[in-house]
């Protein structure tokens, strides 16, 4: 194979080292599996997610693999389909959050003046304050909407992701590329999509799955502590709550989420880890 | 005298921040429903009750002036009574409040210290099994939620397999939190997990670098011995960077402590300000969230002061 007349793939050769990692392997077949259930899981529960089936927090009960909840409902079905709202809200808030703080991170980066301070101190002023109370006064006092759970998690996001684009841009607009972009007459706009951003992608790559981790991370506790857009529905924060006071009789309503959730975690964490030892050349020198 | 300066700009952001977050507070909590009273008292309000509950919020005013009114008061000192409760606002800043330092202090310097010596340990043993098993276990608890490391932690050692500790704290609504030693021990690993992934995964990092650098092998190639070696020359120079972390996440507990205190059904400021949530009591929220904040501004603004101090290369790199 001649490697010479091969083109620069930067982008492709950074995820195949990301991939060569075990770890990586590991976090995608865990988050793999959790996905599939979330996605797949509705159509292959028993009951319905409101359904009476027994008495409440019982074990044994033909067709229902797991017992009945506090609400007398079936506990393996709500845990086939409590995944999905906190997937896809997980996902739809970290893309906006990701995108909305590269964004003002690049451009922060790049005009300096009055629009580099607003932007910055903006950032410091909302990460001054803990993201989940931002969440639980907005939502406590807009109600929850799937919308509102998206805002909430999106304000932690935005800035937390800013200021690391910020700092990987700034070095990308020192180099002689922007200066040149910048003489031949490009526009700014310009300047900052094609040319400052792809070239921070690999700090991006690991944002995204930082904050998909907490982003997942948070939703989940928000449903934990009662916030959801529908309250009787499956959700496997709301199922903690709901079930671990019965935790003693009945624990697989809490214990199965629990579990869902944990791997949830951990798997994009992985994957994550194996992004960021990648991107900061932690594993230099090592090409398993 | 940079030093001087560095300090009272930093006071200067702190107080700033202060304001735009109570602003910010207010303003969700005030200034964005479409009708307050409404929202507390929820669809079954009679007209009177409303109107009652527009006046005490003085509804009628521009909202600048509430603000203002709110802030002034509680600059004063006088933050109001809870509508819930009918008690003044202030019989939250007892009990409840030591009892949330008291869970944010011992974490602390339960997992900082452990951090520090894990970490510097996983450093010196670079790439070791020992070095790997406590980089995944602390990729794990970090990506973990709060609530799902507690669960974990109630399942474990409270109901489902051993039956150690209790799996919520019982306690009046008054009493300190040390009165039931062995309820807080679960409360307490949850947030020291929580908290020990970052603080060693930084003390590793910068035990790594320091150990790398000329002056170790300096000191090596002298002969110093080599416990000498770490601990007078390696583990001094690794805690900078660690400082700050240590102190970002005595902030993370303070926000942390909100999910922990609810799951252990623990009696702090955190459960104060769901269970005010879940009433809508609107000055008990306003309030907590404004305490709350301020802690977070403060536990930040010390530990990059001391940071600064504490390095002496960032001493003469400040403008």
């Amino acid at each position: 194979m001649n490697k010479v007349s091969r083109e620069p793939r930067p982008f492709l050769d950074f995820i195949g080292t990301v991939w060569a990692m075990r770890r990586a392997k590991i976090g995608v077949v865990i988050t793999g599996l959790i996905c599939v259930t979330a996605a797949v899981g509705p159509h292959l529960a028993p009951f319905t997610a409101t359904e009476f089936v027994d008495m409440p927090n019982s074990l044994h009960i033909s067709g229902a693999l797991f017992g009945t909840d506090y609400m007398g409902q079936d506990v393996w079905s709500r845990f086939l389909m409590g995944g999905g709202s906190i997937l896809f809200l997980g996902a739809v808030s970290t893309a906006i959050g990701v995108l909305g703080g590269a964004m003002l991170g690049v451009v922060a980066a790049y005009v300096k003046g009055s629009l580099n301070s607003i932007i910055m101190r903006t950032f410091d002023i909302v990460i001054a304050f803990p993201g989940i109370l931002w969440a639980l006064l907005l939502l406590s006092m807009m109600g929850t909407s799937n919308w509102l759970i998206i805002l909430a998690i999106v304000i932690s996001t935005v800035p937390r992701v800013g200021r690391i684009i910020y700092g990987a841009a700034v070095a990308v607009v020192e180099k002689d590329f922007v200066s040149a972009a910048t003489a031949i007459g490009e526009s700014r706009m310009r300047i900052v999509f094609r040319e400052v951003l792809p070239n921070v992608t690999s700090t991006l790559l690991v944002e995204t799955n930082l904050r998909f981790t907490y982003s997942i991370g948070g939703i989940a506790s928000l449903a934990f502590l009662g916030f959801t857009s529908d309250p009787t529905g499956a959700n496997w924060g709301t199922m903690v709550q709901e079930n671990s006071s019965a935790i003693i009789l009945q624990p697989w309503g809490t214990i199965l989420p629990v579990f869902a959730i944990a791997l949830l975690t951990i798997g994009t964490g992985l994957i994550g880890d194996a992004f960021s030892r990648v991107s900061a050349g932690i594993d230099r020198g090592r090409n398993d | 005298m940079r030093i001087l300066k560095f300090v009272l700009r930093r006071l200067a952001f702190g107080l700033g921040a202060l304001i735009a977050i109570s602003a910010a507070i207010f303003l969700v909590t005030q200034g964005l429903p479409a009708d307050p009273a409404k929202t507390i008292l929820g669809r079954d309000a009679t007209p009177e009750s409303l109107a009652a509950l527009r006046s005490v919020l003085h509804l009628d005013r521009s909202l600048f002036s509430q603000y203002w009114e709110w802030l002034t008061n509680v600059a004063r000192g006088n933050f109001g009574t809870s509508f819930t409760t009918q008690m003044p606002i202030s019989s939250y800043l007892g009990e409840r409040f030591s009892n949330s330092l008291f869970l944010m202090i011992v974490s602390s310097a339960i997992s900082i210290p452990f951090a520090l010596l894990l970490g510097g340990y996983m450093a010196l043993r670079r790439d070791s099994l020992f070095d790997s098993a406590g980089s995944f276990t602390s990729l794990v608890f970090a990506a973990m939620p709060e609530f799902v490391m507690g669960t974990g932690l109630i399942v474990v050692f409270a109901t489902t397999v051993f039956h150690w500790f209790p799996a919520v704290v019982y306690l009046e609504e008054d009493a300190s939190a040390w009165s039931d030693p062995k309820g807080v021990i679960l409360p307490i690993a949850t947030l020291v997990m929580g908290c020990i992934p970052y603080v060693s995964r930084t003390m590793r990092a910068s035990m790594i670098e320091v150990l790398e650098s000329d002056y170790i092998e300096m000191a090596r190639l002298k002969g110093v011995s080599e416990r000498k070696v770490l601990l007078r020359h390696a583990f001094p120079n690794a805690l900078g960077p660690v400082f700050q972390v240590s102190a970002l996440n005595i902030a993370y507990v303070v926000g942390g402590a909100v999910i922990v205190e609810r799951l252990f059904n623990f009696p702090g400021v955190g459960s104060a300000l769901t269970e005010a949530i879940r009433s809508r009591d609107l000055p008990v929220i306003q309030f907590l969230s404004l305490l709350i904040g301020s802690v977070y501004v403060i536990t930040n603004l010390v530990a990059d002061v001391a940071t600064v101090l504490v390095t002496p290369r960032l001493r003469t790199t400040l403008p």
